[in-house]
């Protein structure tokens, strides 16, 4: 059988991640997942991410200390953790956004489809074409409407497209918020809810077609029939795309992901201390330290 | 408790006051007579000028803004026959305060993004100083400076705009005379209203919402595609707001402009020719000769001078408190 990762019954809930027997039950088997979706024809699954020894640094602050995690594609990753412990110091690392805090500095390599994007040389703008970001906070730009604000990234980096109004349509569709605002696509962003703002985001992230999208909590100033409607576009997108979320939330960690990497800094820099499927870090987790997290014990 | 106790009746609000206390009363009272003391003196300067000038304004009535001519003339019988007409140097005001704006407002904002946004901290530090000390420059000295610095470059300018703008009827004129000509007492106050433009952006880009300009960058736009998305519409309402401030002292401003412009009362719209008017640089050309009927309109001068920059500055608040509530 065919099974995607993970599935939508039609009603837009998610079944549960434990009735799903084909799910992988290692990591290993992440490549099988690809191949046997693969060979069932599926549509693409975008493009993995990886991420090799990477260090953070703000100044002389060593926030982040060699973290190696695969991201494959048409996977969902969450990141979780006590804060402060580097996540989204982390995720910015992936898409070269890292770098725009003065005085910052990384080492290791981030690989895109295998080429390394702090390679020297290369377009940085290209990169964050196809790595998306979805912030914590909702930025839409609030001079702009909804349909300029989707359409944003399209006129930043002077892409080509055919047909805005298909683009638009599709974009809000996936991000589950067209039919919301398919009336008033010339009124300005501000006017929208935090969860449908929110979604704005995601609809304008999608835009550009990123490959990955990262997303450093994107639910947390959400309330909690927002935060559903995003875990309910984030599955969705998974079957298409690479997504790495950040969330400070067990549960929607539980709910969204395959996989989920548990960091930690005792004092010093943040490090990853386990990676594996949601099911098994959440059942039986290898290290202490994240059972005690993920049981709530500390965090 | 029991079911049919009688419906309570709504009472009435209370009123609610403190009293504070001796020495906050007394703060209080100093800090609003003082901030009262600008509003007084401002009012009070106001009612000085109306009164000298009520003498002019009731002989001349609207004629005195809406005449050019300006000569007071004793008959043999010592008849004094006065017209008194401010047009041409309300237009003339106008007209090189427009001048200083187009120049200055690309410069200022190009400055104001560069200082933000591209230069490094060291340059960016001796920079804002330059340019806040330009804006501490006495003006005599701009107008020394522009009289015999910038007038020989300008006017090989002004000749150059002539010969390939010359058809337009702006950069035309009716003699090739090209010194002391708007143009330049306009390219004289731009230098002037430069820091008070530059500094308000400065300030405003500044405070551009750190969130928006990440949502540009994250969707793979380049600095100068992020500073059209996020920072220019943030930014709009305080670029206006310092263009208005710069506005209003071009429109008062008079050594510099007396000491590079040939003041003659006659409506002229051709900037490169040696005809021009500014109403304050008038009043210091006038004052010295003035007998007391022309005090008075000199006077009158004065208080529309100061109604034009009380209107602009009116004007700029207003414009930018509607820009910044759609921008943000
Ligand atoms: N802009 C910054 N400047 C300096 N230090 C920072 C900055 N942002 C984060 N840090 C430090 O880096 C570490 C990791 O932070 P962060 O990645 O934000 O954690 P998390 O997202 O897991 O809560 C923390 O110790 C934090 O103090
Ligand atoms: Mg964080």
């Amino acid at each position: 059988m065919n099974t995607p990762v993970k599935e939508n019954d039609g009603n837009g809930n998610l079944m549960s991640d434990q009735t799903n027997n084909a799910r992988p039950s290692s990591l290993s088997d992440v490549s099988a997942n690809r191949e046997r979706n693969k060979v069932g024809g599926t549509a693409p699954l975008g493009t993995g991410l990886e991420a090799r020894g990477v260090h953070a640094w703000f100044d002389k602050h060593h926030a982040l200390s060699d973290v190696s995690l695969d991201f494959s594609a048409g996977t969902v990753t969450a990141l979780i953790g006590p804060s402060g412990c580097g996540k989204s110091t982390f995720i910015r690392t992936l898409n070269r956004m890292h770098e725009f805090i003065p005085k910052t500095s990384m080492a290791g390599q981030v690989l895109l489809d295998g080429k390394d994007i702090y390679e020297p040389g290369i377009d940085v703008t290209k990169i964050r074409l196809q790595i998306g970001m979805v912030f914590q906070k909702p930025n839409p730009f609030p001079s702009m409407t909804i349909g300029e604000n989707v359409l944003s990234g399209i006129k930043l980096a002077q892409l080509k497209v055919d047909n805005h109004d298909e683009l638009l349509e599709e974009c809000l569709t996936r991000a589950g918020l067209w039919n919301e605002v398919k009336d008033r696509l010339g009124a300005h962003a501000g006017g929208l809810s935090g969860g449908q703002q929110q979604r704005l985001c995601i609809a304008r992230a999608l835009a550009v077609k990123p490959k990955v999208l990262l997303m450093d909590e994107p639910c947390s100033a959400l309330d909690p029939g927002s935060t559903l409607r995003i875990e309910e576009t984030i599955s969705q997108l998974s079957k298409s795309m690479t997504i790495v979320i950040v969330t400070h939330n067990m549960q929607q960690a539980a709910r969204v992901s395959d996989y989920t990497a548990f960091f930690l800094s005792d004092g010093g820099p943040g490090q990853m201390i386990e990676v594996g499927p949601t099911t098994e870090i959440f059942s039986r987790p290898r290290d202490e330290r994240t059972e005690n997290y993920v049981t709530g014990r500390f965090g | 408790m029991s079911i049919d106790a009688p419906a309570k009746a709504i009472p009435q609000p209370r009123k609610i006051t403190t009293k504070p206390r001796v020495s906050d009363q007394i703060f209080r009272a100093i800090v609003t007579a003082f901030s009262f003391s600008a509003l007084v003196i401002l009012s009070l300067i106001a009612i000085f000028l109306l009164m000298k000038g009520f003498n002019t304004l009731k002989q001349q009535g609207i004629g005195f803004i809406t005449n050019f001519e300006w000569s007071v003339v004793v008959d043999d019988g010592g008849v004094e026959t006065a017209h008194f007409g401010l047009q041409a140097m309300l237009i003339g005001t106008v007209v090189i305060s427009f001048i200083a704006l187009f120049i200055a407002v690309p410069l200022s904002v190009l400055t104001a993004l560069f200082l933000t946004f591209y230069a490094p901290e060291r340059v960016k530090r001796i920079l804002v100083t330059v340019v806040d000390l330009m804006a501490a420059f006495p003006s005599i000295l701009y107008g020394l400076w522009g009289f015999f610095v910038l007038m020989p470059m300008a006017e090989y300018w002004a000749k150059l705009i002539h010969k390939w703008l010359g058809w337009i009827y702006i950069f035309d004129l009716p003699d090739p005379i090209y010194t002391r000509s708007p143009f330049i007492a306009g390219i004289v106050l731009s230098v002037m209203i430069i820091p008070i433009i530059t500094s308000v952006s400065r300030e405003v880009f500044a405070q551009t919402p750190l969130d928006r300009v990440q949502a540009a960058y994250a969707l793979g736009a380049t600095k100068w595609g992020m500073i059209r998305a996020v920072v220019l519409p943030f930014g709009a309402g305080g670029v206006v707001g310092g263009s208005m401030l710069g506005l209003g002292r071009a429109f008062g401003e008079t050594v510099a402009v007396f000491s590079v412009l040939n003041i003659v009362f006659r409506t002229n719209f051709q900037i490169l020719f040696t005809q021009g008017g500014n109403v304050a640089s008038m009043i210091i050309q006038k004052w010295g000769e003035a007998g007391p009927s022309e005090v008075s309109a000199l006077m009158a001068a004065g208080l529309v001078l100061f109604i034009l920059t009380l209107f602009v500055n009116f004007l700029a608040n207003s414009v930018v408190t509607r820009t910044v509530k759609s921008g943000r």
